[in-house]
C-alpha cells in the first residue's frame, strides 16, 4: 500500500501565509448541503486551524471543532518503541490526547488529506475513533491522491469558501525558530509529506465500518471520499 | 508587549512573561499576552499567548496570529487571525460554556 514515505517530523504551520489556490469540489457540494439545511450541525474540521472555516460554520448556526491532527502527530512525546526495539508512534497515546469526544458527537468530519499524510501506524486507528465520534448517519469528507500526483505533492489546508470551492494553501513547516503548537522552535521552512497513496480497495478497506462510500475523481489526481456512518 | 498590540488602559493585562493556573472571571476585558492554564470567563479577551482552558466571553473572543488555544470558546462574537492555533470548539450561538 505505501508509495511514498517521508520524514515529517517536528512541525509547525507556517508564519507568513503562503498563496491559496481555489479548487471546486463535488465531495464538498454534496456534503454542503446538509449544513445549508440542518441547523445547529456538530462539525470537526480535522486540518489545520482555519478561520475561514470557522467563520463560515459558525455563521451558519453551526458548532465547529477544530482539531489540528497532523500537527499533533509530530509530538516526540509520541515515539516510542515496540517490542523489537522498534520506534514508533504510539497510536493508544496519541488517541488518548487527541479526537477524545463522545460517541457519536458530530454530524460532519472534514478529514481533508489528513490520511494520505498520517503516520503509518495512525491511520487505522484514528479512522476508527471518527467512525466511534461520527454520528450513524453522519459524514466525512476525505481527500485521497493518486498514485499520478507524485511523492511530493504538497499538503494543503483547505478553507471553504463557497458551497462546493475551496481555497487550498499549502502547509509550510518550520523546523527551527519560531514557535510550535507544541511551543517547539524552528526557522527552515519545510513541509509534510506524503507517506502513501491508497488505492480504491484500500480507500474501502479503510472505511469498511461506515454504511456507504462514495469517490469522486477530480481533475487534479485527488479522489474525494464521501462516506457516511 | 508593544504599544500598538497592547491595550491602552482599562482592560485586565497578563503579560507575556505571565503564567497563571488557575480560572479566571470579570466583567471587564482582558488582554492574555503571556499563559494561562485554566478557564477564563471574561467579557471580552484578546489572545496573543497561550491558553489552556476554556474561554467563555460574554461579548468578543479575538485571537492573533501567535494565541495557541486548548479548549472551547464560547461567544457573542469571534475573530481568529491567520497563524492562530485553536484546538476545541466554537460556538456562537449561546455564551455559556462547555
Amino acid at each position: 500500500m505505501r508509495l511514498f514515505r517521508g520524514s515529517g517530523s517536528d512541525t509547525t504551520t507556517a508564519e507568513q501565509a503562503p498563496p491559496k489556490l481555489a479548487r471546486r469540489s463535488s465531495g464538498l457540494g454534496e456534503l454542503s448541503r446538509q449544513w445549508e439545511t440542518a441547523e445547529n450541525l456538530c462539525i470537526l474540521d480535522l486540518g489545520s486551524t482555519s478561520p475561514g472555516n470557522i467563520r463560515y460554520f459558525t455563521g451558519r448556526g453551526h458548532r465547529i471543532y477544530s482539531e489540528d491532527l497532523l500537527t499533533a502527530s509530530t509530538d516526540p512525546d509520541l515515539m516510542a518503541q515496540d517490542e523489537l526495539g522498534v520506534s514508533a508512534l504510539d497510536s493508544r497515546k496519541f488517541l488518548a490526547d487527541n479526537l477524545v469526544y463522545p460517541a457519536a458527537q458530530f454530524d460532519v468530519i472534514l478529514c481533508w488529506n489528513l490520511p494520505d499524510y498520517l503516520d503509518e501506524g495512525l491511520v487505522k486507528p484514528v479512522v476508527g475513533r471518527l467512525w466511534s465520534v461520527l454520528k450513524p448517519g453522519g459524514m466525512l469528507l476525505a481527500f485521497f491522491h493518486t498514485r499520478d500526483a507524485g511523492p511530493d505533492s504538497p499538503c494543503y489546508r483547505f478553507h471553504i469558501t463557497d458551497e462546493d470551492t475551496l481555497e487550498m494553501q499549502p502547509i509550510l513547516l518550520n523546523r527551527q525558530g519560531g514557535r510550535s503548537a507544541m511551543g517547539a522552535v524552528r526557522s527552515s521552512v519545510e513541509s509534510f509529506q506524503l507517506q502513501r497513496v491508497f488505492n480504491n480497495r484500500h480507500i474501502e478497506n479503510l472505511f469498511r465500518d461506515f454504511a456507504s462510500i462514495k469517490f469522486f475523481l477530480a481533475r487534479d489526481n485527488i479522489r474525494e471520499v464521501l462516506v457516511v456512518r | 508587549m508593544s504599544s500598538a498590540a497592547a491595550p491602552a488602559t482599562g482592560l485586565a493585562q497578563i503579560g507575556k512573561s505571565v503564567v497563571i493556573k488557575g480560572e479566571l472571571s470579570g466583567s471587564e476585558d482582558l488582554y492574555l499576552d503571556g499563559q494561562v492554564e485554566g478557564s477564563i470567563s471574561p467579557k471580552g479577551v484578546v489572545v496573543q499567548g497561550k491558553l489552556e482552558g476554556n474561554v467563555q466571553a460574554s461579548e468578543r473572543v479575538e485571537l492573533r496570529k501567535s494565541a495557541i488555544v486548548t479548549g472551547d470558546i464560547a461567544a457573542q462574537r469571534i475573530s481568529i487571525e491567520e497563524g492562530a492555533f485553536l484546538k476545541g470548539k466554537v460556538d456562537t450561538n449561546r455564551t455559556e460554556g462547555k
